[in-house]
């Protein structure tokens, strides 16, 4: 089993992920500074493109193992792989391993590479212990929606509200039926759009009866969210958790 | 073949899968804290209450009346009871009243009248469920299902001495696999339904009123 | 809100009954209030994490033990049901299973059935058939009565009338029931159900009944309830009837000790229900009352499909509380009849497609988002998105393709095309290179994005790539590799 506390590396690798490289790439260089910030060297290997999760839950295993061996092959020093993404992390460390059921020597690789998959907020909490008391104290209040991925196959929600509370100034909303998931479930929100648009449309409204500002770590629930918020022309946005916590940090509201 | 062999041998040709420990029940019911007598007694009446059942303790000698007063109380003519030791003391204390009524033979001689006039019917409990704070009848023999399942209010005599902490305790204690009866009922409340947008209500289909006499000694009552 | 009449409809058309129950504001409130309502009674009865995670992991050790055993445990059930006097009947198809019970009602010149619930007499859609050949099938459970008498089917496993609204029953009531006026108040309206079923209690011949678990060791069928219902189904009637999917054996009564803890608390919150009505045979000599006659039917439907598949078995760890659906956004959403289903929710997502085939029920297993809210609820950990990931594999697939144990309806939804777009997708993201063109495509002509992006434009303002690509920008830094 994955040790979830190992002692401080001095290197890691960060996993951008597809949705950040094309959409959000700025969450992506704003996790590579929190992590430089703690003294780390952040190496981003070039060849990373997916991990393989469109293809791996619409019932495309094929394919995704494709995706997946290729990114497999990238990850070949010791360090942990820091991933800015719940359902990103997830697939790596709780799926790569059982694509190669066929293929023992494949299955060993993925398996060593899925032991060091980290989502980054449990990263920054448990191996980091970061430490963000000196951050901007102006008053700011935001809402956390956390994936069902980073909730129930990481672990990290605890994480997540455990670095929004210690930033001074930053009052933390808990919105209505805060578990729920918001609708987005990759090719489910293409497939069953209206079902979908339903869900994202009560998580629109519950998050805005507390907020206009949400902050979450899966830039999927990210996009879903703030979307949806924008087509029904309410205020509501969403905002990478690497973001928030950089821009606090440097003294900004 | 028949449909039997014919789903018999698709599950024996199913894939083994991987193999599967037996479930170790009892460890698991064997780590769990122990209550005392009196933590038991408490806990049964607190749950019992919680569902709506009136329950009270009394002593040996005094349960009879205390039962007799609550079905006094609530108006009861006819009361149904059958033959044994109990039932035959709850009898001999029932105010005139109250008539006791023994139904000898089987259903189809008294089922019409068991719907159509019986107030209330008599059960002695074998055992008392703290946890879930449940009643088990061992229905069967002289102690007709009927009993606590027809008439409107069902009075239940438990001894303080049979409860037990959880059903696990109480089923391999009293080693309940080797003998069963007929029908094992744990009861713990009048029936009820939420059926109708998740409001509560009591006296679906059997009784709407539970009553419940303890019987303890001493230091227990 | 909108009366469906619930018979014959088939979850192929899922989507239109989706569209359906997405514009029904009333519908939605109602299933949205019932969720929270039980979301909330069920955590109240698991307030100690480590005590709920030990006996989910005992449950689970339960069902997967008796399913490993599944052939000898029903061999076991069965001798030892006989020994008690009681028939055994096995019935493959819900045609059969109807049969039987007709064939037992036209021997004993039976005309009035009573009936508990029972979710597999809703599967082979008993009423339907016995009715159809002059046997009276009436509906006991208060919620079951209620669907009944308006025509509908169950729209929840656990509450069958959860889609109504009190208001609805009155109207219902009043328009059904001789007698009976309008009135809004529950326990008159339970009153008067009751009075109703009271009289038919004592008239059937013949009582039906489901069963929660049945074990082998003592043949005792061992069922949960609140009502009483169910005990006057199997207690007053001259023939009692049970029925039960082969799955829900146990092997001895101490295993079924953790089941019956855990099905309530997860069901309806509850510590336990108001019975546990555990029957071990007809009539003897010297009881006074019970059934003269005693009769089990078990059902296959498909079920050893499932079976037959190491993953896929884990379906049948199931003991129908209901917490997935309880739990479940999509189910909140749409309520139990959208599906058209027996089995609505996460858990008839994972069990329709063995019942019925992919054909038809292809579309349940993609109606998920995988939030996984139903597997962290389901007392017997039955790993439901897992099982929705790999029923969209086989649905997938290509028709034709040899493989081990083909599902019926093996590539319900396949297609040439949507195949080349995986094809093509993983041919982009398993290359460096061409993932490369991708990107500099996707964020040179980022403004070429489209303003309908399929589903994601109906309830959200389109996408558009950033200008440069996370890629672009660790270069710029020359961050290491």
């Amino acid at each position: 089993m994955h040790a979830d506390r190992p002692p401080r590396p001095d290197q890691v690798y960060l996993f951008g992920t597809c949705l950040i490289d094309l959409f959000v790439p700025q969450a992506g260089v704003d996790a590579v500074r929190l992590l430089e910030r703690e003294g780390l060297t952040v190496h981003f290997p070039r060849a990373q493109t997916c991990c393989g999760q469109p293809a791996f839950t619409s019932g495309n295993p094929d394919e995704a193992r494709r995706v997946a061996a290729a990114q497999i092959a990238l990850f070949d020093q010791p360090w942990p792989i820091v991933v800015p993404s719940g359902s990103c992390a997830g697939m790596m460390r709780h799926h790569w391993p059982t694509l190669f059921d066929d293929d023992p020597k494949m299955q060993a690789r993925a398996r060593d590479v899925a032991g060091r998959v980290y989502e980054l907020a449990g990263f920054l909490v448990d191996v980091l212990h970061v430490d963000y008391s000196a951050a901007s104290a102006e008053p700011v209040t935001v809402g956390l929606h956390t994936s069902c991925s980073a909730r129930r196959e990481m672990g990290t929600r605890a994480h997540g509200v455990q670095l929004l509370s210690a930033l001074p100034g930053v009052t933390l909303d808990t919105h209505a039926n805060e578990s729920e998931c918001c609708g987005f479930g990759g090719v489910f929100s293409l497939k069953h759009a209206d079902i979908s648009g339903a869900i994202v449309h009560d998580k629109v409204a519950s998050l805005s009866a507390v907020c206009e500002r949400f902050v979450t770590a899966d830039c999927g629930c990210m996009l879903n969210i703030s979307h949806a918020a924008e087509h029904q022309g309410r205020a509501l946005r969403g905002e990478h958790l690497a973001t928030f916590l950089l821009r606090r940090l440097e003294g900004q509201a | 073949m028949s449909a039997r062999e014919r789903i018999l041998a698709r599950l024996r040709a199913a894939e083994p899968g991987a193999p599967v420990a037996p479930p170790d029940v009892a460890a698991y019911y064997a780590q769990r804290p122990r209550l005392t007598p009196g933590e038991r007694l408490q806990q049964l009446c607190a749950r019992l209450r919680a569902s709506r059942a009136d329950v009270m303790v009394a002593q040996p000698a005094e349960w009879a009346r205390v039962a007799a007063d609550a079905l006094h109380l609530r108006g009861v003519r006819r009361l149904a009871l059958n033959g044994e030791v109990r039932a035959e003391e709850l009898a001999a204390t029932l105010p005139p009243v109250i008539e006791a009524v023994r139904f000898d033979g089987e259903i189809e001689s008294w089922k019409q009248e068991m719907f159509a006039t019986i107030d209330a019917g008599f059960t002695p409990a074998s055992a008392g469920i703290a946890a879930t704070g449940a009643l088990l009848l061992n229905h069967g023999g002289a102690l007709p299902r009927t009993l606590s399942l027809v008439p409107p209010i069902s009075l239940v005599c438990v001894d303080a001495r049979d409860l037990y902490d959880d059903l696990h305790h109480a089923s391999s204690s009293q080693r309940w696999a080797d003998d069963m009866p007929t029908n094992r009922v744990l009861v713990s409340s009048p029936s009820r339904t939420a059926d109708i947008q998740q409001t509560l209500a009591y006296g679906a289909h059997g009784p709407r009123e539970l009553v419940v006499v303890v019987i303890a000694d001493g230091d227990l009552a | 809100m909108s009366a469906q009449p619930m018979h014959f409809v088939s979850p192929a058309q899922f989507r239109d009954r989706v569209s359906e129950a997405l514009a029904d504001d009333g519908l939605r409130d109602n299933f949205r209030s019932a969720m929270n309502f039980l979301r909330d009674k069920r955590a109240s009865q698991f307030p100690d994490p480590v005590e709920t995670e030990a006996l989910r992991d005992l449950g689970e050790a339960v069902r997967k033990h008796a399913l490993a055993h599944l052939p000898a445990l029903l061999e076991k059930l069965e001798t030892n049901l006989q020994a008690r006097g009681v028939e055994v009947h096995w019935a493959e198809t819900p045609g059969e299973a109807c049969a039987i019970i007709h064939r037992i009602a036209t021997e004993a010149g039976a005309t009035r059935v009573i009936k508990g619930k029972s979710m597999v007499s809703e599967e082979v859609e008993l009423n339907h058939y016995l009715e159809a050949r002059g046997v009276e099938c009436l509906e006991s459970d208060m919620g079951e009565y209620i669907v009944q008498l308006a025509g509908e089917r169950p729209s929840h496993i656990v509450m069958p009338a959860i889609h109504k609204t009190k208001q609805d029953i009155a109207r219902l009531f009043e328009q059904k029931i001789p007698d009976a006026g309008y009135t809004e108040d529950v326990d008159a309206l339970i009153r008067t159900g009751r009075e109703v079923l009271r009289e038919r209690f004592m008239q059937a011949d013949i009582g039906i009944s489901g069963v929660n678990f049945a074990i082998a060791e003592t043949g005792t069928l061992w069922l949960v309830e609140n009502e009483g219902n169910g005990r006057l189904s199997t207690t007053v009637p001259d023939i009692h009837i049970a029925m039960m999917g082969i799955e829900k054996v146990v092997d001895t009564l101490e295993h079924a000790m953790p089941l019956a803890s855990l099905l309530p608390r997860s069901a309806t919150g509850q510590a336990a229900t108001t019975y546990f009505n555990l029957i071990t045979g007809p009539r003897r000599p010297g009881d006074q009352d019970g059934p003269r006659r005693m009769h089990l039917v078990l059902l296959d439907n498909g079920r050893t499909q499932a079976y037959a598949d190491a993953q896929l078995r884990a379906t049948l760890q199931c003991i129908r509380c209901g917490a997935c659906m309880n739990h479940c956004p999509v189910y909140a959403r749409v309520g139990g009849h959208a599906y058209g289903t027996t089995y609505p929710g996460p858990i008839g997502q994972i069990l329709s497609p063995h019942l019925l085939g992919l054909d038809d029920s292809r579309d349940l297993p993609t109606a998920s988002s995988l939030c996984g809210a139903c597997a962290e609820v389901c007392p017997v950990r039955i790993p439901i998105p897992s099982l929705l990931m790999r029923l969209r594999t086989e649905a997938n697939r290509a028709p034709g393709a040899a493989v081990a144990q083909p599902l019926a309806g093996q590539g319900a939804s396949f297609s040439v095309g949507q195949k080349l777009v995986w094809r093509f997708w993983s041919g982009i993201y398993a290359s460096p290179g061409r993932y490369r063109l991708l990107r500099w495509a996707a964020t040179r002509f980022r403004w070429l994005a489209p303003r309908r992006q399929m589903g994601w434009t109906q309830h959200r303002t389109p996408l558009r790539p950033a200008a440069r690509s996370l890629h672009d920008l660790m270069k710029a830094r020359g961050q290491p590799r």
